[in-house]
């Protein structure tokens, strides 16, 4: 703690110096800017806190109630439990005895101080492409512009034999391409300089496959760009109960009638016109995305605009207004009907419409139809909550409905939603409702802080 | 040595608290606002489907003042001893974070211009002699025009829903033509008309008088304010008055303007904080800063600030200023004094039209902003001069939703059963095929209607109650009488089957027990002089200079509008001059 202040105080008393040294230059111009000047350093730690958010470290290394970057998150395997670290440069507890190279291998290529592989829970499958100029400015912020911590996150419960890592030396090397080839097909597939970038936020620090994209027998991502092939960012498998979908231009499940304005606006914000963030997208906008500039996220909608389908037998979707009619003459014989009048109707109204940018539309959005209904039923069992970000300062939430509606009302109501206004997804049945209800995620606001608008 | 907590200390954070701590940290300055209430938080008490619970909203008062801590006396007249107003009735103060903004209906006016300086006004059109020798009318000491760019600026915060009239002095739609002049549009279009307002409108027409649709800070469409704060559009689920929105509808401290202000450092919030008392130095011409109780400890704390706004409710602005010592209390027998002084009401009474059974009113069915109401007799729309009284009323169908339990205690109307089997069928005739009709007038000040520190009762923390002397006076109930006499002649241009006009009564005192209107005003009013007014025209105690109170408390008499757009304009007037002027040189901004 001393340490800390004192360390503190040189840092005041070499400003006050530069700042006196500022002010005898500008007193020659007069009108000259009488800001500051930012030092290198000061610089290269914003520009370090800047890849950083758009690497998300925080979704994974930082958890409410903990200090920031010390790790702990939970990942529950089939066969244990492992945490992520303490990112923060205590010497001890934390990456600060890391030299620039260590720390520029445990994130690129997942070998650990120690030469142990770290679990592939941590994606240097894609930040392998990072360069050597970011990997340079994040370690001075996570050097010098963060706190150190001898927190310590809950100990791994992998049993042995799993817990050796060695055999993980195998798996990266199948897996995870060498920084230099991995930069090269992200780098190379591009002309446009802002498809270029896009790509690079997307395919490297972003990470976005890592959940957006679908994963093989031995959990590899199946593509790690968009070289690879139409599996990448096809959407993934079930993240805390809520199913990415495909970030592709899949016209029904995926991104295919947004927008590059809405996809920027979703990223800046949680929410467009199109649909709400929700699971694990909402950390992922508020620790990461919203913290981009304009042009950043402008790169990475143009980028993820320009994929192309990976489902290529799916019929664009139009909306049929034959269900809004009957629910405006007051007809509500169909399944579910008269429970979607009652109970959701009030904010995504009977036409499905819902009313864009508060409230989400269901007619034509991708996570209502995927052919897994886990996000629907599982945001109707927990409810919801958009917390307010930096340039969306509302938050809006969605009550719980578990306990509320019964098993059968809520197949009924989702399979309603599912199949209304042109949507055209599977039914739900009550068996279905019944096995989501083991994987519900906490009850909307039983966790996290309370919105208090 | 400066041991300041804060560079400003806020009083409530209501509207006029969360409007000024915006406009004060946009400055730059660091400010704590204290709330005497708890937090409230829409997505917990408003959440879909409980938050239109009307047993634990309307009737048991989720959101309203605990009177079991403190209350007001109240008493008619000055010969009787006041008693405590035990429980919520006549009107209805909030408290909590949004206070009575976040229980109100949203109705949002703007001041008529007549209004603002009425004696000015009166006088200049009737002559000295027109205005009764105890009635203490009075101008605000500001006009529409100087105010007209915080009007604005709070109807695109509250994301205000209506039609206008002149933009720019061009007619560009068929709002109110008794309205002023506009610098720009509502920032949403009106509501639509429910069927009872429909109804009204085309009457109020054929009977020639001139209707328009209420302006209502309910949200027409999905709205986002200069803050970045989203509202979702209302569906006329009609639980507004009493209620928090589920829908993010109804504009808010809540919603409109604190998810902003939480985002700020400079900004921090104290709830279940009770101020005692504005501390003030040994000339009593400077404020130190607050002291409060902190409700769950029961522990006292002392803040320091430069500047301290009171912004609480209207009666507890005035009752701070009292027990605080800012200014001299009011004293009806001399004239003298001023904290206390001009206490104002509205007059407000609501009629009845049947219409015939094929006519279904669906009184389920509402906002608490909309509807459609004639200006034609408020204010001095209309000629005064052979009538005899000041004042005037808006006269509208205001349907705002007629929840089961309202809609079961309210009777068939007068000269219907109160039981059994007439009772029953007047109870569905009522609900199925009425509408109300109100007559939501003026009050005007008196020499003998004034706020004072009761000298018997205290509240839970030892301090004196504050007492409230008021009746009805025959010019307001002349008033009321001439203005109900104008329903009638809309109600047979609807094809009423049957008609309750209701009035005040000449002698018939100030009733506490029947719900009337939570719009109190005056008893620290803004004014000129400060021989008759407590604030000067930038809501600036005249007698201590770095305390601003904002509220209602500062109108000379009670106008037919509903007080909040001219609240919430008055405090970005006010945080206007504060910033510009004030800052730059702390002291009085007037020379009294």
């Amino acid at each position: 703690m001393s340490k800390r202040h004192s360390s503190s105080k040189r840092k005041l008393s070499a400003a006050a110096l530069r700042s006196v040294s500022a002010i005898a230059v500008c007193l020659s111009s007069i009108g000259a800017s009488l800001a500051a000047p930012s030092t290198p350093d000061a610089a290269l730690i914003e520009k370090g806190r800047y890849i950083a958010a758009a690497s998300d470290c925080s979704a994974c290394h930082s958890v409410q109630g903990r200090e920031e970057y010390t790790g702990g998150m939970a990942f529950a395997l089939p066969f244990g439990t492992i945490h992520s670290t303490n990112i923060t440069p205590d010497q001890e507890h934390g990456i600060g005895a890391y030299t620039e190279e260590e720390f520029a291998r445990a994130i690129r290529r997942g070998i650990r101080k120690d030469g142990s592989t770290l679990y592939p829970a941590m994606p240097y499958p894609s930040y392998a492409r990072m360069t050597d100029e970011d990997m340079h400015a994040l370690y001075v912020y996570f050097h010098n512009g963060t706190t150190p911590s001898a927190a310590q996150p809950p100990k791994n419960t992998i049993p042995w034999p799993l817990s050796m890592r060695w055999p993980l030396i195998f798996w990266r090397g199948i897996f995870s391409p060498t920084p230099k080839k991995a930069l090269k097909t992200t780098q190379a597939a591009y002309d446009d300089m802002i498809l270029a970038r896009g790509a690079y936020l997307v395919e490297g620090p972003g990470h976005c496959g890592a959940c957006h994209s679908p994963r093989g027998l031995a959990m590899q991502e199946k593509a790690l760009s968009t070289q690879e092939g139409d599996a990448y960012l096809s959407g993934g498998a079930a993240v805390d109960g809520y199913i990415p979908p495909s970030l592709r231009a899949d016209d029904r499940t995926g991104l295919g009638r947004w927008s590059e304005d809405d996809i920027a606006t979703f990223l800046a914000t949680g929410r467009n016109q199109k649909g709400s963030a929700f699971g694990s997208m909402t950390p992922a906008i508020m620790h990461g995305t919203q913290n981009l500039s304009a042009a950043d996220l402008h790169a990475i909608a143009h980028y993820l605009h320009h994929l192309g389908p990976s489902r290529l037998k799916e019929k664009p979707w139009v909306y049929d207004p034959r269900v809004t009619n009957e629910l405006h003459q007051g007809r509500t014989t169909e399944r579910g009907a008269m429970l979607y009048v009652n109970n959701c109707a009030a904010c995504h109204r009977t036409d499905g419409a819902g009313y864009p940018d508060v409230f989400p539309p269901l007619a034509g959005n991708p996570v209502v139809m995927s052919a897994d209904p886990a996000s629907l039923v599982h945001i109707v069992q927990s409810g919801a909550t958009l917390p307010a970000m930096h340039k969306a300062p509302s938050a809006l939430t969605m009550p719980s409905f578990e306990g509320h509606l019964s098993d059968q009302e809520i197949a009924d109501v989702v399979t309603f939603i599912r199949q209304s206004w042109g949507n055209n997804a599977p039914p739900v049945s009550k068996r279905d409702v019944e096995k989501l209800k083991k994987t519900m995620p906490p009850r909307n606001m039983s966790e996290g802080p309370i919105p208090q608008n | 040595m400066n041991t300041k907590n804060a560079d400003a200390i806020i009083v409530g954070a209501g509207w006029a608290g969360t409007i000024m701590a915006k406009e004060l940290t946009e400055a730059g300055l660091s400010v704590i606002v204290l709330e005497r209430g708890k937090e409230h938080t829409t997505a917990i008490e408003g959440a879909y489907p409980d938050s239109i619970d009307e047993l634990r909203g309307a009737i048991r008062k989720r959101l309203f003042q605990n009177l079991a801590k403190t209350t007001v006396t109240i008493r008619n007249t000055v010969d009787q001893t006041a008693l405590p107003y035990r429980q919520l009735a006549a009107f209805l103060p909030g408290e909590g974070v949004g206070g009575a903004g976040l229980h109100w209906s949203g109705v949002h006016f703007r001041a008529d211009p007549n209004d603002l300086r009425l004696r000015s006004a009166m006088e200049e059109r009737y002559g000295k002699n027109f205005i009764p020798k105890d009635m203490h009318l009075q101008d605000y000491g500001v006009t529409y025009e100087e105010l007209e760019p915080f009007f604005d600026k709070a109807e695109k915060v509250f994301g205000t829903s209506g039609t206008a009239y002149t933009v720019k002095g061009k007619v560009i739609g068929d709002g109110n033509v008794f309205a002023p002049d506009r610098s720009s549009d509502f920032p949403l279009p009106a509501m639509n008309d429910t069927f009872s307002a429909a109804t009204f409108r085309k009457a109020a027409h054929d009977a020639g008088y001139h209707p328009y649709s209420l302006p209502a800070a309910n949200a027409s469409q999905p709205y986002t304010n200069p803050y970045g704060c989203q509202m979702g559009p209302c569906n006329f689920c009609g639980y507004c008055s009493g209620y928090d929105c589920y829908l993010y509808s109804k504009a808010s401290p809540n919603v409109n303007i604190l998810p902003a202000l939480r985002q700020d450092k400079r900004f921090t919030l104290i709830s279940n904080a009770h101020v005692l008392r504005v501390d003030l130095d040994g000339s009593k011409t400077k404020a130190t800063g607050v002291t409060y109780l902190d409700t769950t400890t029961q522990r006292e704390t002392s803040l320091k600030a430069d500047l301290v706004i009171l912004s609480a409710f209207q009666f507890h602005n005035v009752h701070l200023m009292l027990l605080s010592g800012i200014g001299k209390p009011y004293d009806p027998v001399k004239n003298t004094g001023t904290i206390g002084r001009n206490f104002v009401y509205q007059t407000i009474t609501t009629s009845r039209v049947w219409l015939p059974e094929n006519n279904y009113t669906n009184q389920f069915i509402g906002a608490g902003g909309v509807g459609v109401a004639i200006d034609d007799f408020n204010s001095m729309n209309f000629d005064h001069g052979p009538l005899g009284f000041v004042g005037g009323s808006p006269v509208w169908v205001n349907q705002a939703g007629v929840k089961p339990i309202a809609a079961a205690v309210g009777t068939g109307g007068h000269g219907t059963p109160r039981w059994g089997k007439g009772y029953k069928d007047a109870l569905v005739d009522t609900y199925k095929h009425s509408l109300a009709i109100d007559a939501h007038g003026s009050n005007m000040a008196y020499r003998d209607v004034y706020l004072d520190l009761d000298p018997t009762w205290k509240d839970a923390y030892g301090l004196p109650l504050l007492r409230m002397t008021f009746t009805w006076k025959d010019n307001d109930i002349r008033m009321n009488q001439y203005v109900v006499n104008k329903i009638a002649p809309i109600a047979r241009a609807m094809g009423a089957t049957k008609v309750s006009l209701n009035h005040l009564e000449f002698g018939q005192p100030f009733d506490t027990r029947h719900y009337q209107t939570t719009h109190l005003g005056g008893g620290a009013i803004m004014g000129d002089n400060p021989q008759t007014s407590a604030l000067n025209r930038y809501l600036q105690s005249w007698d201590v200079s770095n305390v601003f109170v904002i509220g209602s408390n500062a109108f000379p008499q009670g106008m037919g509008y509903n007080p909040t757009g001219t609240v919430a304009a008055l405090a970005y007037w006010s945080a206007h001059h504060i910033r510009t002027t004030y800052l730059k040189s702390p002291g009085p901004m007037v020379q009294a």
